[in-house]
């Protein structure tokens, strides 16, 4: 198991440098010439200039990289163009709202998606299967951007289809103030919604496949033989193994969050990472682009190891079988 | 002067269906034999003839689309078929408990082995965890299991295959049960351990006084361990009588063409004469006698109307035409080399 571990962690490196070069060459993928699409439209030579060597990019690109490389590795990835406040410090303002979003989304996700995939596997065929089953489709298959846009309709703005009026505890649950630092809960109920539900579909199908497959093994035909109530059968004897493949996909599914908010935040105007780097894009600010790519996918990695990790060391006794 | 034996398990006609997408399946279809006592009856016949299925029908363990469609199952007078799902249970690896062909597959995992011996033993004893734990180690020891206080702690998949089925064994005897049902117990395993758990059946049946219904498709198991058999083909009981009977003076043609086609050295063999054809396909049984395709003495009755078990002589079954007074065929027959005169 350690030897494993080690393994997979020395695999990350060459991923990681790998995605360091990717992140790095972002500057040079733009056509033209970056120092001039960054300072914009209408800016002397000499701005350009200024900026040209500010930014170093007069330079060699591997002696570029190599000082990208050396500071980042140091936490410092250079400034923002536009505020000239480190980069560090604008992603470190935003990154906790996306964890907190995430977390929320993921938990929201798996909370449904188990309960549907059990009640769909403990009756599967039934209508109760098929009505679960039919919804999940419906949220594995919703644009997530289509489902913030309806939900903002529907609670925020009031417009409930079928002109039904909305009850008031339901808006003051749902509705949404100015976003920024110390988001009260109640503004991340929509977004969490928004984020989470076709999580809660993978999660729901997946429990539910893996709750089959394990419901026709051997081992739960003995746990009947021995006089198991079918309560227990279900909770103790298949869902413990039906659950490890599930832990896999929860794990990579948070993964996703953190890096694929960008459209949530966007529609609810939440502050996190990946509006951040909306508006990076948007004002070329290229230091914070590079930034916040490189940490949404050193954290991707590092999920990924972890998932990795954990899968193995929840499948080893079933691994060896 | 053969004194009355108490049969702890009488199944009478039974009849279990499967649905499936081509229509309805009689697996099993009117079979009966009876368990006495403290005895080991043998459960055998070729491969799909429907003897895990009959076991099952009787722990009421069957998959969604299989249910038993008729016929009853008395064990001790009452009918397993009219209890409630929690009557049942409490039967259930209590009084009467099942081990299985495949121990590999056949524990669960992510459970320790004495997890798994001590749940049968707090759902049906009410028990404390640690006082289900020291029994457990005590039926490890039971079962011949080296160190039983350290293979207590740990998972299956650190277990050789005759060692889970050991734990399989021991599980299914924590309770005390007075049937054990053993579908199969050794097929799965190497020739050495099949022998070893054979043995260790045979012995704890001894000491701890329990009936054992051994189902198997190997007629040197049914020699070794069996006190009574009853020969199944295609869903139906076609010989029932006591172990030196079946072998001594086999009566049934599918019974003579299976020891047939045993090699032996007790009796004289000319040569193996294999029973011809296949098995038939439940969708597809014959109308007559189930085995009349490929019976070597087959009259045209045989192809038309279905025999019954009839009982013939001391606790003895047949399902043959060529042993009632209706009988059309010859009155001397010669089945697998071996001559023989017939009633009729
Ligand atoms: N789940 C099922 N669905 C449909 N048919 C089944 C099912 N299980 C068993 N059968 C049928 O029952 C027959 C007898 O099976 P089984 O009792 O397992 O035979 P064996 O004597 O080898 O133990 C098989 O040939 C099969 O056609
Ligand atoms: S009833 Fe007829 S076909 Fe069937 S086993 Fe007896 S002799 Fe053969
Ligand atoms: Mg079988």
């Amino acid at each position: 198991m350690t030897k494993y571990i080690i393994r997979r962690l020395l695999q990350t490196i060459p991923v990681l440098i790998g995605v360091s070069i990717l992140v790095f060459s972002l500057m040079f993928l733009i056509p033209g010439d970056p120092a001039r699409v960054m300072a914009g439209e209408g800016a002397s030579e000499q701005t350009i200039e200024n900026l040209r060597e500010k930014l170093g990019l007069n330079d060699p690109a591997y002696v570029q990289y190599g000082r990208f490389i050396t500071s980042a590795v140091k936490g410092d990835l250079g400034n923002s163009v536009r505020s000239g406040r480190p980069v560090m410090d604008e992603i470190s303002a935003r990154f906790w709202i996306t964890v907190e979003l995430s977390i929320y989304a993921t938990i929201l996700s798996v909370f449904i998606g188990l309960i549907a995939g059990i009640v769909s596997a403990v009756r599967h065929y039934t209508l109760t299967d098929i009505f679960i089953m039919i919804i999940a489709l419906f949220g594995l298959s919703m644009p997530n951007f289509w489902l913030g846009l309806v939900l903002i309709q529907w609670f925020a703005l009031g417009n409930l289809p079928f002109g039904m009026d909305m009850p008031a505890w339901l808006f003051d649950i749902v509705q949404m103030r100015p976003s920024g630092w110390g988001e009260s809960w109640r503004q991340m109920v929509l977004p969490v919604i928004t984020l989470g539900t076709g999580g809660a579909a993978i999660i729901a199908r997946m429990t539910r496949s893996s709750m089959l497959e394990v419901i026709g093994q051997d081992y739960i035909r003995t746990a009947r033989a021995k006089g198991v109530s079918e309560r227990l059968v279900i909770y103790r004897h298949a869902l413990k193994n039906a659950l490890i493949p599930v832990v896999t996909v929860i794990g990579l599914e948070f993964g996703g969050f953190l890096g694929g908010a960008v459209l949530t935040e966007t529609i609810f105007a939440i502050n996190g990472m990946g509006r951040l780097t909306i508006d990076a894009i948007r004002q070329r600010d290229f230091p914070i682009v590079q930034g916040t790519v490189l940490v949404i996918s050193i954290i991707f990695v590092l999920v990924n190891l972890l998932v990795d990790i954990s899968y193995k060391f929840l499948n080893k006794r079933i691994d060896l079988n | 002067m053969t004194q009355q034996l108490e049969n702890i398990l009488e199944v009478n006609n039974l009849q279990t269906v499967f649905a499936t997408e081509g229509g309805e399946v009689r697996a099993v279809d009117g079979v009966s034999f009876v368990v006495p006592k403290g005895k080991t009856i043998g459960i055998v016949g070729e491969s799909g003839s429907g003897k895990s299925i009959t076991s099952l029908s009787i722990l009421r363990l069957l998959a969604k689309n299989g249910k038993v469609n008729d016929g009853e199952i008395l064990f001790k007078g009452k009918d397993l078929l009219k209890l409630t799902d929690k009557q049942m249970r409490d039967i259930r690896g209590n009084q009467i408990s099942m081990i299985f062909q495949e121990p590999m597959t056949s524990l669960n995992p992510v459970y320790t082995v004495g997890q798994q011996i001590s749940e049968t033993l707090i759902i049906h004893k009410k028990i404390s965890k640690q006082e289900a734990m020291k029994q457990s180690v005590d039926m490890l020891k039971l079962v011949g299991i080296p160190s039983p206080e350290k293979r207590v702690k740990q998972y299956p998949h650190e277990l050789s295959g005759g060692m889970r089925q050991r734990v399989m064994i021991a599980m299914a005897l924590a309770c005390d049960p007075e049937i054990l049902i053993a579908d199969e117990p050794t097929t799965a395993l190497d020739v050495t351990i099949q022998a070893q758990i054979l043995e260790l059946i045979r012995d704890l049946q001894n000491r701890l006084d329990m009936s054992v219904i051994m189902i198997t498709h190997d007629l040197g198991v049914v020699a070794e361990t069996c006190d009574y058999v009853a020969v199944m083909y295609a869903g139906q009981v076609v010989e029932y009588s006591d172990v030196r009977t079946l072998f001594k003076n086999p009566k049934h043609p599918y019974t003579l063409g299976l020891l047939n086609s045993l090699p032996r050295h007790d009796v004289d063999q000319e040569k193996l004469i294999p029973i011809k054809g296949m098995v038939p396909s439940p969708h597809d049984m014959p109308v007559g006698c189930r085995f009349a395709p490929r019976c070597p003495v087959a009259t045209q009755a045989c192809h038309t109307k279905p025999p019954m078990l009839e009982s013939i002589g001391n606790n003895e079954q047949i399902r043959c035409w060529m042993y009632s007074e209706e009988w059309d065929g010859d009155s001397e027959v010669t089945l697998y080399g071996e001559k023989r005169t017939v009633k009729g």
